[in-house]
């Protein structure tokens, strides 16, 4: 390796842009283009399995009985999880973890963080490039530990089966197989490299921005990534604790959760949502940055706002670490707790709506193209404040305890993480597409991507809503026969969005073959940020003489 | 921007119109009370006064609002799609401030939270004041069913299953609904539910009565419910608990007073039971949580199931008023006892 590295700086001093070969490139990469690389091609994988995880809940709920979980079926014959109403619970499981800590983080903060923000901020790498591949192979081997407790004993059957909450004692008592452990130190590993993560964000961003570029003067991708790296920084280590715990009550006899040792089950619960909670934001504050970046390229006009927007980012992610318990509105405490978190959690909506109406007041009075990464954003726009509403709705105590843990909760955090999340990463991912892969994807197929899922994911989680208000709890394999109707149609609603997904696909592949050269700004005068200076892609080592950031239109 | 606001105003009117329309059209099965409606969009029909207060709050107050701001949101995005493409607007604006509309759309979110705050915690607060019970049921969750015990009627714990399909359908009742033996209840008459669980934990839920309240091994949680009316309502198992999760549901049978007393003397209880000493039965079984951790304390630790009900002001807090600690029978609020009646 030594040897490797040596050749590299020979290399260097002869030719400026010369990339190291193919394992030392993407195998010892420390370049954090190439490791944002990695991280979306991760993302792209991953979110193919936890969605082909979906397709097998919709496919076993698109009617009433249970057809595919059991003995005989289609689930036997592939092996992958198991054929009984165990398997079910945990291809629901599964589906979570995966979606949130190997799709959702890695494309935002793994991927688009990496990839931008040195860009961005006009610095030439991370701050520290080797402690970026750790990050990356970290969550590699978390995501292996993760599949291989799919396939050994969790206690009811194979794999772990507790919902990605892991309450105890049902995680403890509940699941005494080693299947759960291996998924504990699966998110162990994770939550390591994303914390690694953070802080070579942070130290990036606090220390390497270029001359001239105050954090007043950062793009709000930047400050996007800057507040969610301090949120993992501070809520990861509580998870952490709190999944050790549960090790310990699992393996060493010790009782933190169990009421028979002088434990509490509910203490577990705050613990994981304090950390679960600010999750959420993680997961959607990296899209707040770019779906603006985005929506005042295709303006044309500055963003609107621009401190407001920062700062409420920096609210959000305050609020985000004081709202937890409305996660437990029903575990029984006390009333004064519960109004305090109602208050708090109706809160939160102010710098919300904020953010709508900024981006909104961007588009207003603009020359607005209709490219594909805006029409995402819209979509984005649009969806996250459906989903935001309903929250408002949750916050409420009162109503809660009718639609708690019913499937007006799950289209709920879809509605903010599966349409809000994801399009704002599909809308980065064309926004930023030429300039990463240096070639131009097709418009066309990028526009019908974007047609086919913004339905299809509406057909699926609108009905849900009809679901949980007429009381169907989530997390069942069966349902009583009234829900059927609905069910049905969520379930149709999947098919459309994996026909979107094989567009998708197929665009990925168009763009590979057909090799149009990108040019380095294909967006025209709204591209105001750093990277659409550079070439497309942007040369291996970036800003060897940094650039000059002036005062501008802020 | 005044033609803008006209454009939302018909943008608006005319979404309104449609869902309205949309929803008259497939809500015109009547609902059935008690159960999920087929096709049914909204919340079930309440069957308590808690849950009629609930639905107000849902149906008249929230409702509007969030239909309001999401077709706010949607009217402007389609007027910017409108005006502000590149084609009717080849010039755009480079304005990025105006610090009037930024304080009104900061402040107005603040007025609308603010007044669904007050229906907010009026409900919260009702759901908290539980009127002088009539009536206490223990319930404990148990994978996969649930145990109910009437304390006051001196009824001992028994077991409530999930009906099997051939039986439910010979039945005529809801498969996955139905319980083989239901809790039986008077109607008009509040009633204390004391949830707790024996294994994991469950969730203790009826939609009709707008009940969910969580059924934790070492500690006792509390709700109550009045039913306004006879008949057969159903509710489910609303937190994950394991293979049969979606297996475990909630039977409640409302019938009259007269009906009740029969039954309870069918199941060998009485109306009139001796006080025990130091308090009633339902202190006492409440006070008996510990049985409830049974399973976990299997061992010598179990004395120590009262241990965790023990760790004084959150649980007590949280179950409020209703005695929590194993050590407490003589807690004085129970004036519970039926015997009043």
């Amino acid at each position: 390796m030594a040897t490797a590295a040596q050749n590299l700086a020979h290399d260097h001093d002869g030719h400026h842009d010369h990339k190291p070969g193919f394992f030392t490139r993407w195998f010892l990469s420390t370049n954090h283009k190439d490791i944002g690389m990695l991280y979306l091609m991760f993302a792209i994988f991953t979110g193919l399995v936890g969605g082909a995880l979906s397709g097998l809940i919709r496919w076993e709920l698109a009617e009433p009985g249970i057809q595919l979980f059991r003995e005989g079926s289609i689930i036997q014959h592939l092996g992958i999880v198991e054929a009984s109403k165990h398997g079910y619970n945990v291809t629901v499981t599964a589906h979570a973890l995966i979606m949130v800590f190997f799709v959702v983080m890695p494309a935002t903060m793994g991927g688009f963080a990496n990839y931008f923000t040195p860009i961005m901020i006009g610095a030439p790498d991370m701050a520290f490039p080797r402690m970026n591949n750790i990050s990356f192979w970290m969550l590699f081997f978390a995501f292996v530990l993760l599949v291989i407790s799919l396939f050994v004993d969790g206690g009811p059957g194979r794999g772990f089966g507790g919902g990605w909450t892991a309450y105890p004692p049902l995680s403890t008592m509940g699941h005494t197989g080693p299947s759960f452990d291996l998924a504990i130190f699966s998110l162990h590993m994770a939550g390591a490299s994303s914390i690694l993560g953070a802080i070579n964000f942070i130290t990036t961003i606090f220390n390497m921005r270029a001359p001239g570029m105050t954090l007043h003067r950062m793009p709000l991708f930047a400050w996007g990534v800057l507040i969610t790296a301090f949120l993992l920084l501070l809520s990861l280590p509580v998870l952490a604790g709190a999944i050790t715990m549960l090790l310990a009550d699992r393996n060493f006899g010790t009782s933190f959760f169990a009421p028979a040792g002088g434990g509490d089950p509910v203490m577990y619960q705050h613990l994981f949502w304090f950390f679960g909670h600010p999750e959420v934001y993680i997961m959607i504050l990296p899209g707040f940055g770019m779906i603006s970046h985005i929506v005042s390229t295709f303006s044309k006009k500055p963003i609107f706002g621009y401190l407001a927007m920062a700062y409420a980012m920096v609210a959000i992610g305050f609020i985000g670490f004081i709202v937890w318990a409305h996660h437990m509105y029903t575990v029984g405490m006390t009333i004064e707790l519960r109004a305090y978190f109602v208050a708090a959690t109706m809160i939160i909506a102010v710098p919300t709506g904020v953010k709508i109406f900024s981006w909104i007041a961007t588009m207003w009075g603009g020359s607005i193209s209709f490219k594909t990464p805006m029409l995402w954003a819209m979509g984005f726009i649009f969806l996250f404040t459906v989903g935001g509403v309903t929250g408002v709705v949750l916050a409420n105590a009162g109503i809660d305890y009718s639609l708690h843990d019913t499937y007006y909760v799950v289209a709920h955090f879809h509605y903010v993480l599966s349409l809000g999340a994801v399009f704002s990463i599909f809308a980065g991912f064309y926004y930023w597409f030429e300039k990463m892969f240096g070639v131009k994807y097709n418009e066309f197929l990028g526009a019908l991507h974007f047609w086919i899922m913004f339905v299809g994911v509406n057909v699926i989680f609108f009905p849900q809503h009809f679901l949980g208000l007429q009381g169907m709890p989530r997390r069942y394999i069966d349902y009583p026969e009234a829900y059927t109707l609905w069910n049905n149609v969520s379930s149709i609603g999947y098919a459309i969005t994996l026909v979107g997904v094989v567009v998708f696909l197929v665009m990925l592949l168009e763009a590979a073959v057909r090799r149009r050269k990108g040019v380095d700004n294909p967006w025209g005068e709204g591209a105001t940020t750093l990277e659409w200076t550079l070439s497309s892609p942007p040369p291996h080592h970036q800003f060897n003489e940094l650039p000059v950031v002036k005062r501008d239109e802020h | 921007m005044g033609m803008g606001t006209r454009a939302r105003a018909i943008v608006g009117g005319g979404l309104a119109a449609l869902s309205l329309a949309l929803i008259a059209g497939c809500s015109s099965e009547p609902e059935l009370v008690g159960q999920p409606t087929p096709n049914g969009l909204g919340l079930q029909p309440s069957a308590s006064p808690l849950k009629v207060e609930a639905t107000f709050f849902h149906d008249a107050i929230l409702m509007p609002i969030i239909t309001l701001i999401c077709v706010l949101v949607a009217g402007l995005l389609l007027w910017i799609v409108i005006r502000y493409n590149k084609k009717s607007n080849p010039t755009p604006a480079r304005w990025s401030h105006n610090t009037l509309i930024e304080v009104v759309w900061t402040v107005v979110p603040v007025l609308i939270l603010v007044f669904i705050s007050l229906f907010s915690f009026r409900l919260l607060f009702a759901y908290h004041d539980m009127p002088t019970p009539d009536l206490t049921v223990k319930a404990t969750g148990n994978q996969w069913n649930w145990a109910y015990e009437y304390p006051d009627q001196g009824i001992a714990e028994y077991v409530s299953n999930m009906l099997p399909e051939d039986e439910a359908r010979a039945q005529n009742v809801p498969y996955r609904l139905a319980a083989d033996e239901p809790i039986v209840v008077p109607v008009g008459k509040t009633v204390r539910v004391l949830v707790t669980a024996a294994d994991v934990i469950h969730a203790f839920a009826l939609p009709a009565f707008g009940l969910k309240v969580d059924a934790v091994p070492g500690r006792v949680n509390e709700t109550w419910f009045r039913a306004d009316r006879t008949g057969v309502f159903y509710g489910q198992c609303s937190e994950l608990c394991g293979v049969d999760h979606a297996f475990m549901p909630i039977q409640i049978n409302v019938v009259t007073q007269a009906e009740f007393e029969a039954w309870v003397a069918s199941r060998g209880g009485s109306m009139t039971p001796a006080a025990a000493p130091g308090g009633s039965a339902a202190q006492a079984a409440a006070g008996t949580e510990g049985e409830g951790a049974r399973n976990v304390a299997s061992d010598a630790t179990g004395a120590a199931a009262d241990a965790p009900a023990g760790q004084p002001p959150a649980d007590t807090g949280a179950v409020d008023g209703s005695p929590s600690a194993g050590s407490a029978p003589a807690v004085p609020d129970t004036a519970a006892a039926p015997s009043a009646q």
